[in-house]
């Protein structure tokens, strides 16, 4: 470790200023260029809903709609989401969008501990936005990036697949 | 053998009703509270340095520079915390002769596994702390590595612990009728040696603390993600020497468990000492790689087993020695040989023979701790017991239904002692062998497989009967010299406005305690469910108890509950009788009203009883005292363990081309007693099941010869993931224990006891065609090629 450079501690602590819509709000933050995104929205912006499970993208804990789309906010650094529209399970869940969702997990028990919920949430969410009626398989290859050591997966399956099943049936997508 | 009718079972009884929880709403609004979302003013951040190697001396530490970095407050060593931290050993009265050596936060002067926590940064951002680790300089001198069970046990080879004779932890025995006469008059022996890899948790939360110590208040609160809160405040207690009183730790939601959140690591013993030292608050969650090298992982057991059977298939006698190696330490305070223990105690459980001998020997080794995980030992014993089972089926052409028919304990002979010395209230494996094999339609099953395998295609069918532990009794940890509760405790309260809050000692990790608790009191008193409220793991307010572990939530916490319940009732219908002037005994509550217990005619409302009791006691007569509050505490009497059973049964496919294994279908008949919440217990076992196939198919912890963990993240260590996963089908047997008014069980661990056992088979079952067999956990595609000579 002799060898090591002081002025790149110095770097990394240097903060730069990054402006999101976050949950519909505009926000800004001061992150330092390391910081990812997981970390800026649960540290800077209070958002503990999105979780770290595995910081390398296995999980799926720390899924968040980024311009629409579901990504992995610990694959990402907070400064690459400059200028982004976020939304996490905190505005999801204010918004509405995945009341039903929500209330078919709860009502089936498809969860337990509840730490990797927000992910297969937002995943979820983002299937049955592409898919109207995905079948069982579709849904668990769908969600073969969220990792849940509670549940063993089946009512996790059951509660989307009743989701997709009662949007179709009153009319398509809410 | 359903249960007999008892007020439990009125019609409109929450007992037996899958209502959903009522605290999982929050979880799903991304609203939890884990200690690792936990921030407290002025709070500092820790991180650790760890060994690279896999032992060493440690020769010097140069911690100058991290020191002097801006925003790191305080670097610690060994020596420093030693100061504070009296050490503790992992060894218990009752496994006579175990040894393991004492231990301390952060090492002195040796490393014993790779990622072992060495020095400590606190710093004012988890960032800064882990710059100044890569400011720190330590010198190691290498020390020859014991790197699995044959070294651990080569005689002159390396020693774990200096001064030592050997590096065996613990040995023991059991002998009980006449083994070696039996074996030498079978008529047919089976013989076969089994591996079970090293695998872990893996909770998505990883291990969470927050400890903060007010040196103005000689205060110590952790805020600490743990199932047994209990426990933890008296060892934060004893071993940093503060009054019991004046430590408290707070449980509130965690991330999962598995019984790998309740023992003692180095991490959090050494943040409990910084914040002690720095009188702040100090945080530490351990990332994803950490948690891979420093929680307990399980298993790693090799087991050689025979069995002896006449001539008709009636099993004689088994004969089995477990050999597993747990790491450079006994766990604390629960031990490391308690898995093992479990397993020569539980082989052959579900069968009716009366010759065994077990030797059981606990090996250290240099890798991190094993311990306590979900089903602690009943895979193993589980997997040997049906593994040759199997394979006596085959030798005797007889079904595998056929074999466990004619030898299993039958359902009215009990109760029974196992010849390992378990006694068995009751169970029920005729009648869940009987459900398991119209369930899977069994027959439909062969024949499938049979026209299949001509086109090249093969199935395998497995089964596997289990026996499992529940509601432990003093005889499993006090009896030992542990403080670790057997007895739970319950303060129920009628609040002003006639709701009723309770307070209890066992937790909630997502598996529904809270659940469970406000059914048992919402239908013991006569409200409904949302008028209850249950308050869980906060040593300051909640009564002291055992808690959560070796599946006691339902069967200890829930009739400690039911019995607190039963008390508060009598009190509230005691003021009621006062002001109706009627007979206690004429009165009833029944949602929320005292009623005519006759004619269920509505008397006064419960809410009106708290009002005047709280408010208005001036009109009770003189002499009378309400007592809306009532504290209880229960502890299981009787059999020393609340013994559950049950069968699983799967179908899988092999491709024999890649050795990839597709599950088709997991079944379970389960008999947990006394069912609560069946959409609860059902979920229960299917977490369990995953949980089990995981270990069967994917999961090991992978060592390379120097002891480095080679699969430290969840890129590299398999885990099961839904698209892997199978639909479950479930069903119940309930043969309630008679020891409590509440008659639940245990059901947490009975689908990891038996899902690997089941899998073994089932595989086995596949490859029979190609006379190749696999005697290995995990499963993986290159044993099933190796044994079919393919690789």
């Amino acid at each position: 470790m002799s060898g090591f450079d002081r002025s790149l501690l110095d770097d990394a602590d240097e903060t730069v200023r990054v402006r999101f819509t976050v949950n519909g709000r505009k926000v800004a933050c001061e992150v330092a260029p390391r910081e990812t995104l997981v970390d800026c929205l649960r540290n800077a912006l209070e958002l503990t809903g999105t979780h770290a499970g595995c910081e390398m993208g296995a999980c799926g804990a720390c899924l968040v709609q980024l311009d629409g789309q579901a990504v992995h906010a610990c694959l990402m650094f907070a400064v690459q989401a400059d200028g982004a529209r976020i939304d996490t399970i905190e505005g999801l869940t204010e918004s509405g969008v995945i009341a039903d969702l929500q209330a078919e997990f709860h009502r089936r028990n498809a969860l337990q501990c509840g730490f990797c919920t927000p992910g297969m949430l937002v995943n979820a969410h983002e299937l049955l936005s592409q898919v109207t009626r995905p079948s069982r398989k579709d849904i668990r290859d769908a969600l073969s990036g969220n990792y849940c050591r509670c549940t063993g997966y089946e009512a996790i399956v059951d509660a989307i697949d009743a989701v997709a099943k009662a949007r179709s049936e009153s009319g398509g997508v809410t | 053998m359903s249960a007999p009718l008892t007020s439990l079972d009125r019609p409109n009884s929450y007992i037996g009703r899958s209502v959903p929880r009522p605290n999982a709403k929050r979880l799903l609004a991304g609203r939890g509270r884990y200690v690792s979302d936990l921030r407290l003013p002025r709070m500092l951040y820790a991180a650790f340095l760890r060994s690279p190697h896999a032992h060493a001396k440690i020769i010097s530490i140069d911690a100058g520079r991290a020191s002097a970095l801006e925003g790191v407050h305080l670097v610690a060593t060994g020596a420093d915390l030693a100061k504070i931290c009296s050490p503790w050993t992992g060894t218990l009265d009752h496994f006579k002769g175990m040894i393991s050596a004492p231990q301390l936060p952060l090492p002195l002067d040796r490393v014993v596994w790779a990622g072992q926590a060495v020095v400590a940064v606190v710093a004012e951002s988890r960032a800064i702390a882990e710059d100044a680790l890569e400011l720190i300089e330590i010198d190691y001198e290498d020390l020859p590595i014991v790197a699995d069970i044959d070294s651990a046990r080569e005689g002159g080879g390396p020693l774990i612990n200096p001064g030592s004779a050997n590096n065996v932890c613990f040995r023991s025995q059991l002998d009980n009728g006449s083994v070696d006469d039996a074996f030498a008059h079978a008529a047919h022996v089976v013989e076969e040696e089994l591996s079970f890899g090293r695998h872990t948790a893996v909770t998505l939360e990883p291990r969470a603390i927050v400890s903060d110590y007010d040196p103005s208040a000689e205060m110590l609160t952790v805020h600490h993600a743990t199932q047994t809160p209990y426990q933890f405040q008296d060892l934060y207690s004893r071993h940093f020497g503060i009054p019991e009183a004046r430590v408290r730790v707070i449980a509130t939601d965690i991330g999962g468990s598995f019984g790998m959140k309740l023992h003692v690591y180095h991490e959090d013993m050494a943040v409990v000492g910084l914040s002690i030292l720095l009188g702040r608050p100090v945080k530490y969650v351990a990332d994803r790689i950490e948690s891979f090298v420093s929680d307990i992982h399980a298993r790693d057991h090799r087991v050689r087993a025979r069995m002896a059977l006449d001539a008709k298939g009636e099993i004689l006698a088994m004969d089995v020695l477990d050999l597993t190696a747990i790491g450079a330490f006994s766990t604390y305070p629960r031990t490391s040989v308690v898995e093992g223990n479990q397993v020569i105690r539980l082989i052959g459980a579900p069968y009716r023979f009366k010759n065994y001998h077990a030797t059981l020997e606990v090996l250290f080794q240099n890798k991190v701790q094993t311990s306590q995980y979900r089903a602690v030992g009943h895979p193993i014993a589980c997997a040997v017991t049906e593994r040759l089972v199997d394979m006596a089926a085959a030798k005797l052409g007889l079904d595998p239904f056929a074999i466990r028919a004619q030898n299993v304990i039958a359902d009215d002979a009990y109760p029974q002692t196992s010849p390992t010395g378990y006694r068995f209230e009751a169970l029920s494996h005729q009648a869940c062998l009987k459900r398991l094999h119209e369930m899977m339609d069994y027959d439909g099953l062969r024949a499938e497989q049979a026209e299949l395998r001509k086109g090249g295609i093969y199935r395998g069918i497995g089964i596997a009967a289990f026996v499992e532990i529940t509601n432990p009794s003093p005889a499993f940890y006090g009896v030992g010299g542990a403080r670790i509760s057997s007895q739970d405790g319950a303060i129920i309260s009628l609040t002003p406005s006639g709701e009723v809050r309770c307070l209890i000692s066992v937790t909630e990790q997502g598996q529904g305690t809270e659940a469970i608790i406000s059914q048992i009191v919402a239908d013991q008193l006569g409200l409904a469910q949302e008028h209850v409220k249950v308050i869980t793991g906060d040593t300051e307010v909640t009564p002291h108890g055992g808690a959560t572990w070796a599946c006691r939530g339902a069967g200890i916490g829930g009739e400690t509950a039911l019995q607190a319940t039963r008390a508060l009732r009598r009190n509230i219908l005691e003021i009621a009788a006062l002001i109706l002037q009627e007979q206690q005994s004429a009165l009833d509550i029944i949602d929320g009203e005292v009623v005519d217990a006759g004619t269920r005619n509505q008397r006064m409302p419960i809410s009106e009883i708290a009002r005047i009791a709280y408010f208005r006691s001036d009109t009770l007569p003189p002499g009378t005292q309400a007592q809306l509050t009532v504290s209880h505490h229960f502890a299981p009497q009787g059999y020393p363990f609340a013994f559950t059973n049950g069968i699983q049964g799967c179908s899988l496919e092999v491709d024999v081309e890649t050795g990839f294994i597709k599950m088709l279908k997991h079944f379970i008949v389960e008999d947990c007693g006394r069912v609560i919440n069946p959409m609860l217990v059902d979920e229960q076992l299917r977490g369990g099941i995953v949980q089990g196939l995981g270990a069967a198919l994917f999961e090991e912890c992978r060592y390379s010869e120097t002891g480095q963990l080679v699969n430290g993240s969840l890129a590299d260590y398999l885990v099961p993931m839904p698209m892997e996963m199978p639909d479950i089908v479930i069903a119940h047997v309930e043969t309630p224990t008679a020891d409590t008014e509440l008659g639940a069980k245990g059901c947490g661990e009975a689908g990891t006891a038996a899902a690997s056992a089941c899998v073994l088979n089932a595989v086995n079952d596949a490859l029979t065609p190609f006379d190749a067999t696999i005697n290995s956990i995990p499963i993986t595609p290159t044993k099933i090629l190796k044994a079919l000579k393919r690789f």
